[in-house]
């Protein structure tokens, strides 16, 4: 089975060709196709990922599958496909979730203009996705990773006859340049360095010899701290940190399974991929790690306060994703790259759930997005309600609820690290984070419907292609955490064990992690749960007793504080300002003067002097024979007088 | 033996001649007779320095002058003809189309 493994990035390929091309095909071909493609994808990841594990990782091997060599000048590059323990779990969650959100998605854009123009997008989107992850170097990655972009940036903008969502596209794919830049930067320097990119002919390198990498480079930086930090710049830009993380929310214009599958689950979680499957650099440049760890955590707060004041039910989910993907750079930038996986996948459950529970709503609303004409949808959409309560949840971080588990791995080991202040910010984002969940909740589903009649009338609970894969979802939300049980829990920390084979060897300072007593650890657990239970109670007391008025009034006792939690600390205007004004000014010069004064001029200048010289010379065209013999005869005299002279 | 000097001198005046008459005369005809008068002149000092360096080659370039210019005299008159016969004139200054 492993050796169809390049089959899997192949086939969707193939479905997004014959959706792009078969212009007349009935509806139902273009769905066998857009759903076949991913479903095959998916049934030989699984028989792969079956062979892989039973038979390759107990052996301690990884599967490389060389399909040609590639070269450049002096560099030879294998393009190549590699099924390690890392690429295995995310091969997992990218086909599973991925062909889940493909099924919704028949319903879901059933009556959408540019039906298979969608599936095209979206079966090109797995490509790239599964060539990102499945790459055994890093240009097989980056190549995927710029598919990934291009797809975001297709997907976003699917709704191309509104104003908005081809403007957010726009942004998307500008934004990401910034930290694709960088991501290059970092390749040209480990080109330079190794005279290759492929992880064989790096990581085991750098870890039998870490000298290689720890010298200084530029900047003040050793090398792998210089090759970090580009990476990591690539991360913040894929995996929306700050400050490069404006381009998510303002992605919620593509349709909603879009938004599931690509700024949830899959393709924003690459940069944290990209992080972990950097470890073994990483590990060597503790001020880049410290500097991931600040930023996630930063980004974890900042986008959950952020999503307390959110009114678009999307928008909240946005800035969830946001504060999500800190949570996991927090891990990865302390080192703890098993919670960093493990948070990626059960986060790709449990969001792409919440996604799709908010698409369905949306559905059901007839496209109405603002969470205040919403409200008692308990009763219309019971099965959307009960399997977004439990991706609430688990979100929350409630045991036994998958959320639970990766949240609290990440807090442990900021807690054993001894790291408090990451420690703090990370449990005040849970609770945060535990409030506007439920704030959603409340607005969402409880009160009294508050839309317009025809809204009410309209109501209904989504068809069976949308609400399977949310159940399906859902039983993944609650089960997904028991991969790694930790072990005061009484688990064997599965996951962590499987992952590491990946990992740097652990080098005596970095081990020796801060041994914590079972009595301290139980209190953090506890202390944990009881933040994320005090902020339901307290969203349960201000919207679920109240309502929207509950709301309000918090607003009226705090407005500073909501107009710019509201306004999103008007980081946008900010960018605004700094940035998108003057580069606009910038563009204007060089159009207005640069172009049309100074290239134009010049141009045109060259064209009347040319005019010029044909109007004045047209005069010594005469007609009459005697002039011409005359300018013969003179140029016959200057012609002997100069060779004369 | 006359020296060469005077057979020049005289193709000199004869082709100073030719040249004045070419850029001055109106009618074709004599545009015409004033340009054979150049070529002559031209054959003249050929056939001097021919003489003069006992050389033979420059009387056999005078030969193909002569072929040429007679030829030329044809194709010539040939076009004053079908001229007169659409303008009624061959006077050059008056046959002067080709302008801006």
């Amino acid at each position: 089975m492993l050796e169809l493994l390049w089959l899997i990035p192949l086939l969707p390929l193939v479905g997004a060709a014959l959706n792009g091309l078969l212009a007349r095909a009935p509806k139902p071909v273009t769905t066998a196709i857009g759903l076949g493609a991913p479903l095959a994808s998916l049934v030989i990841a699984l028989g792969c990922l079956w062979e892989f594990v039973t038979r390759l990782h107990p052996a301690g091997q990884a599967f490389r599958q060389v399909l040609y060599p590639w070269t450049a000048g002096d560099l030879n590059i294998d393009v190549a496909f590699r099924l390690d323990e890392l690429s295995a779990v995310m091969l997992f969650v990218v086909t599973f979730v991925g062909f889940l959100i493909h099924v919704y998605s028949v319903g879901y854009m059933s009556h959408e203009h540019g039906y298979r123009r969608y599936f095209c997008y979206l079966n090109l989107f797995m490509a790239a996705m599964l060539m990102l992850v499945l790459g055994d170097n890093f240009l097989m990655m980056f190549v995927g990773w710029e598919g990934v972009g291009l797809c975001s940036y297709l997907l976003i903008g699917f709704y191309y006859d509104q104003a908005f969502p081809p403007f957010a596209g726009k942004k998307a794919f500008i934004v990401n340049r910034v930290g694709d830049f960088a991501f290059l930067v970092g390749m040209f320097a480990l080109i330079e360095r190794f005279g290759t990119l492929s992880y064989d002919g790096i990581f085991p390198v750098v870890e039998a010899d870490p000298g290689l990498v720890t010298g200084p480079y530029v900047l003040g930086l050793t090398f792998a701290g210089f090759v970090t930090l580009c990476f990591f710049i690539g991360a913040m830009g894929k995996s929306a940190q700050i400050p490069l993380y404006v381009w998510l929310p303002d992605a919620m214009a593509g349709p909603t399974p879009v938004s599931a599958l690509i700024h949830a689950a899959t393709m924003v979680t690459a940069g944290v991929y990209m992080v972990v499957r950097s470890n073994v650099l990483f590990q060597l440049a503790p001020g880049v790690s410290a500097l991931v760890a600040a930023v996630g955590a930063a980004t974890a707060l900042f986008a959950a306060t952020i999503g307390l004041a959110q009114t678009d039910i999307k928008k909240v989910l946005a800035y969830s994703t946001v504060s999500q993907l800190g949570y996991m750079f927090m891990a990865a930038g302390l080192g703890a790259y098993t919670a960093a996986v493990f948070h990626l996948g059960t986060h790709a459950f449990f969001k792409a759930l919440l996604f799709l529970g908010s698409g369905s709503v949306i559905h059901a609303m007839s496209g109405e997005q603002d969470m205040r004409s919403m409200g008692g949808l308990k009763k219309y959409l019971p099965v959307t309600f009960w399997t977004f309560v439990i991706g609430t949840v688990a979100i929350a971080g409630i045991p036994p609820f998958a959320g639970f588990f990766s949240k609290d791995e990440i807090l442990h080991a900021a807690a054993a690290d001894g790291k408090w202040l990451l420690w703090a910010v990370g449990l005040l984002t849970a609770g945060i984070t535990a409030f506007y969940m439920f704030r959603l909740v409340f607005m969402t589903f409880f009160g009294k419907f508050r839309g317009t009649h025809e809204q009410q009338h309209h109501l209904h609970e989504s068809p069976p292609s949308m609400t399977i894969p949310l159940i399906v979802l859902a039983i993944g939300s609650v089960l997904a955490g028991f991969v790694n049980v930790p072990e005061l829990l009484g688990g064997n920390e599965a996951l962590h064990h499987f992952l590491d084979p990946v990992y740097a060897q652990p080098r005596g300072a970095e081990a020796a992690h801060h041994e914590m007593s079972h009595g301290v650890e139980w209190a953090l657990v506890a202390l944990a749960v009881a933040v994320a239970l005090a902020g339901i109670f307290l969203a349960w007391t201000i919207y679920g007793k109240k309502g929207l008025e509950g709301g309000r009034t918090w607003a009226q006792r705090f407005p500073a504080a909501h107009r710019l939690l509201a306004n999103k600390y008007y980081v946008d205007e900010l960018y605004d300002r700094t940035i998108v004004r003057p580069l606009a000014a910038l563009s204007r010069f060089f159009w207005k003067v640069v172009d049309t004064f100074v290239i134009d001029g010049a141009v045109n200048a060259g064209a009347f002097l040319t005019e010029l010289t044909g109007d004045l010379g047209r005069f010594t065209t005469t007609g009459n024979v005697r002039n011409y013999a005359l300018y013969f005869f003179l140029g016959v005299v200057l012609l002997f007088w100069w060779i004369a002279l | 033996m006359v020296p060469v000097s005077w057979y020049l001198l005289l193709s000199a005046l004869l082709f100073a001649i030719g040249t004045a008459g070419a850029l001055t005369r109106r009618n074709g005809i004599s545009v015409f007779l004033s340009i054979e008068l150049m070529l002559n002149a031209a054959n003249l000092s050929l056939v001097a320095f021919a003489r003069q360096f006992d050389e033979h080659t420059g009387q056999v370039i005078v030969f193909f002058v002569m072929a040429v210019a007679a030829a030329e005299a044809a194709v010539g008159l040939a076009l004053f003809i079908a001229v007169y016969r659409q303008r009624r004139t061959i006077d050059i200054n008056r046959i002067n189309l080709m302008r801006w």
